[in-house]
């Protein structure tokens, strides 16, 4: 799990994760991007991370992952970053298609509920929780 | 003590209180209006471990940490 301040150098990251497995014999590589898009005005996305519980959430699908013969690599942005860049990537290498197809999507859904990430709107200047875009974690309301 | 840490956008800063469970620290919480609506919506961490039980035991020196909901991506 890699955390950076400010977008992704994707290429980078996509590139270097490649080289490091090219002798690890994974029939299958899936990445996935995710871009800020330009919409509702926004200048900006922006982040805050908390992170020993993203550890922790990310350790869990790594056992997932590794339990299915694959593994599973994440890099997300802390902080401000601009539309038409990239605030989250993701991959699975697995053995077999199959494998690395299901996880993606498993582990990019999970992601989106249940990592510990809060966005912002930039708009003129102004962060702006965007809460309406926002999902309760597993658990939520406990204390209410 | 158990110190409370709010994340993200609750914008609050930590608190410590005296409490022996979580159930206890719930009440203790709702006692502060601006934070009703938060506790509402948001999931708990002890020592960074996600809970989902209100019986749990909390010893002096726990850590509760107060998650809003999320949109990571």
């Amino acid at each position: 799990m890699e955390l950076y301040e400010g977008s992704l150098d994707t290429k980078e990251i996509f590139g270097r994760w490649l080289d490091e497995q090219s002798n690890s014999n994974y029939g299958a590589y899936i990445p996935f991007v995710g871009t800020i898009r330009a919409e509702d005005n926004i200048d900006a996305l922006s982040f805050d991370i908390y992170e020993p519980v993203l550890k922790a959430w990310f350790d869990s699908w790594q056992k997932k992952a590794e339990e299915r013969g694959a593994i599973v690599k994440m890099a997300h942005a802390i902080g401000d970053v601009p539309v038409h860049t990239s605030s989250y990537v993701s991959a699975v290498f697995s053995p077999k298609r199959r494998v690395a197809l299901e996880l993606i999507d498993e582990f990019v859904e999970d992601f989106k509920a249940n990592a510990p990430i809060w966005k912002y709107d930039i708009i003129d200047g102004k962060r702006i929780y965007a809460i309406d875009r926002s999902n309760q974690m597993d658990g939520a309301g406990l204390l209410s | 003590m158990i110190k409370v840490e709010f994340l993200g956008p609750i914008g609050k800063e930590p608190v410590e209180i005296e409490a022996s469970t979580l159930r206890e620290l719930s009440s203790k919480l709702k006692a502060d209006k601006e934070l009703l609506e938060w506790l509402d919506i948001c999931a708990v961490a002890i020592n960074d471990t996600m809970v989902n039980n209100l019986d749990i035991s909390l010893k002096s020196g726990d850590r509760v940490s107060i998650l809003p909901p999320v949109c990571g991506g």
